[in-house]
């Protein structure tokens, strides 16, 4: 399993549209990813309604898990922290 | 009550002038929860039913979202994700496989994340509403019933609802929608806000409206305030007749604001956003007669700076290149507090620390706030007027007029929103360089009535002879100071009310952009003299009503005649 802390770019935090946005790209990864709010519990990254109920603010940090192990692991790992750690209100 | 239509008729608050006919087609009320009871069926069929509807679900919100494009796809889409959740399938698999029915597994599991949502407050309790509207779409498709909130009949209709929520609005189908009647809500709803931007004939707080049913026919008269169900052939034609007359005002050539004998009065819009500048110009605003910059500091922990202010500034200005822009210092306080220069708690918020008396409290955020007005202005070609809120004394305008004059603001102004300044506006206007009359907020402290509170709402007229005695007083003083007098605020918006005013002394009027071709046209229909003589009978009333009843029997061509 490959993890990955990263630190939240989006001015109004991980809920709305940045959460839409995660939400589908983990669930398009085809990998079983899990996201964690600071050293909370670890919910599925698919679940839109999970991602949300973590209240996840701009400037928080976040730990992602992806099964596996590899490139493409790597890959899926790359891809969500860039969104992370994007400002998406920011236009 | 002489006509035979009017015996059925409902009334309730308008909002603009428009009238609309059309068949009802009412917004279904939400579902009631489905019994916890066992199941008859096995639990793979139970499965198979709630994921089919899930889906469908989940299908037909994208499918609204591509059509609604905007933000609004952001929603729809994030709603269509949480439809096929796998949390939320979790919750469901686990209660079918207690037996119990999909109606009921999708309700409750819905229901959990509802309530954690909802218990975390603040944008993720709002959010709860979203899951709500999924679950009850879910819902009613299992049952084979419609989905609540806004219909699709497939014709022209008008929508009878108790209220509309944000969410129904993002979805409104404006081609569809001739009118709009709500049972709930007053002039300051979230529907009446949303028809008065978008020009919607609205009837809102119709006592009565919950009654109608379904492919009744309406004639809804915003102007009139009243709802006629199963009009008369001859109302019908009339209504088709003013909507037409309407249709031809709308379209008609934007000029000037002027009288019937040439007098100038310049029409200006309110704005909140420089965003909607060139929408305004269009419509025929001559420039800006309030711009609130309330917007750039809401939801803000920390004043902005004073670079993203004056891009902001800036790109207003720019939108109105050689013509007036006035703009408002931030007016905060009562039912707009803002953390960084308020955060104690009042009794009384109205009348409290807000406004000017705020911003003299935090002098740097003013000091700010004119430096980024001051630098925009020498960047752009606008006539830049500046004005403070609140001013409630001469000393609170000579303190405005002095800090104003530091940055070099050529026009600075105040507003006329407590009665102690229209009292005292002859000395007022010997400092200030203008006065705008907020006339919502001089009306809320004239009645001595929270303009929010809905029980002493009936007091919220600006007709009240009360408020345009205090109006006559500054326009008096600014002809006897040759200082300009403008009106901003909802009562500039009323067509005869605009003539009133302008009676009284008014010299410019601001007012939502969508009103300005219905205030245009009334103006062109008197004279300066005519808008006195009109603005006498409804200053000689006993009160709102009586006001607006002297004022209309002075505009028929009769006492035109009588009195030229």
């Amino acid at each position: 399993m490959a993890t990955r802390t990263v630190r939240i770019g989006s001015s109004h935090g991980l809920h709305a549209r940045p959460a839409k946005l995660f939400t589908q790209a983990a669930k398009d990864s085809g990998n079983a990813v899990t996201i964690a709010k600071g050293s909370g519990k670890a919910v599925n990254a698919a679940s839109i309604l999970g991602v949300i109920a973590l209240a996840v603010e701009h400037g928080d940090y976040v730990t992602l898990a992806v099964e596996g192990d590899g490139a493409q692991v790597e890959g899926t790992l790359d891809t969500l922290s860039e969104l992370l750690v994007t400002d998406h209100d920011e236009q | 009550m002489t006509s035979s239509s009017t015996v059925a008729a409902l009334q309730g608050i308008g909002i603009g002038q428009g009238v609309a006919v059309g068949p009802v087609a009412r917004m279904a009320d939400p579902l009631p929860a489905p019994a916890d009871v066992a199941s008859t069926l096995d639990v793979a069929t139970e499965t198979e039913r709630a994921n089919t509807s899930l889906a469908a679900v989940a299908r037909e919100l994208e499918a609204r979202g591509l059509e609604a494009g905007g933000s609004a796809r952001d929603v729809l889409e994030a709603q269509a994700m949480m439809a096929e959740d796998p949390t939320l399938a979790e919750e469901i698999a686990s209660r079918l496989a207690d037996g119990k029915t999909a109606e009921w597994a999708v309700y409750a599991a819905f229901a959990s994340f509802r309530d954690q949502l909802a218990a975390m407050g603040g944008y993720l309790g709002e959010r709860a509403a979203d899951l709500d509207d999924v679950s009850q779409r879910v819902i009613a498709n299992l049952l084979g019933v419609p989905a609540p909130g806004v219909p699709s009949p497939g014709h022209p209709f008008i929508l009878v609802a108790r209220d509309l929520a944000p969410a129904d609005t993002a979805l409104l189908d404006m081609d569809m929608v001739l009118g709009l009647v709500t049972s709930d809500g007053g002039p300051t709803s979230h529907t009446a806000i949303l028809a008065r931007e978008k020009s919607i004939v609205a009837i809102v707080g119709v006592v009565g409206a919950a009654a109608l049913t379904d492919g009744t026919t309406l004639v809804v008269d915003a102007a009139a305030g009243s709802v006629t169900a199963d009009p008369t052939a001859a109302l019908v034609a009339a209504t088709e007749q003013r909507i037409a007359d309407r249709l031809a005002l709308v379209n008609a050539p934007v000029v000037p604001g002027a009288l019937a004998d040439g007098t100038s009065i310049p029409l200006l819009a309110n704005l909140g956003s420089a965003e909607h500048a060139a929408e305004a110009a269009e419509l025929g605003a001559e420039g800006v007669g309030l711009f609130r910059t309330e917007f750039l500091f809401l939801d803000q922990a920390l004043a902005p700076t004073v670079e993203q202010q004056r891009g902001h500034y800036e790109k207003l200005l720019n939108a109105f290149p050689g013509k007036k822009v006035v703009v408002r210092v931030l007016d905060a306080g009562a039912d707009k507090p803002l953390a960084f220069l308020n955060d104690a708690h009042e009794d009384n918020p109205a009348l409290g620390l807000r406004g000017l008396r705020a911003l003299r409290a935090s002098e740097d955020i003013l000091r700010e706030q004119l430096t980024a007005l001051a630098q925009a202005d020498a960047a752009t070609n606008a006539d830049l007027w500046v004005m403070a809120p609140m001013v409630s004394t001469v000393e609170e305008t000579k303190y405005f007029m002095a800090i104003a004059a530091e940055y070099g603001l050529k026009t600075p102004g105040v507003m006329v929103e407590v009665p102690s300044s229209a009292l005292l506006a002859d000395r007022v206007l010997e400092h200030a360089g203008f006065a705008s009359i907020g006339t919502n907020d001089l009306t809320q402290y004239t009645l001595a009535a929270d303009r929010l509170l809905g029980s002493v709402g009936a007091f919220q007229d600006p007709w009240h002879p009360a408020v345009l005695r205090l109006v006559q007083l500054v326009g008096d003083a600014g002809v006897h100071h040759g200082k300009p007098v403008g009106i901003c605020g909802e009562a500039a918006a009323d067509p005869l009310l605009a003539v009133v005013l302008v009676g009284l002394g008014a010299t410019t009027l601001s007012m939502s952009p969508s009103a300005l071709a219905d205030v245009r046209h009334s103006l062109q229909q008197y004279t300066l003299d005519d808008a006195r003589r009109i603005a006498a009978a409804a200053l000689a009333a006993d009160g709102a009503a009586e006001a607006r009843a002297a004022a209309t029997a002075a505009t028929t061509p009769e006492m035109k005649e009588a009195t030229s």
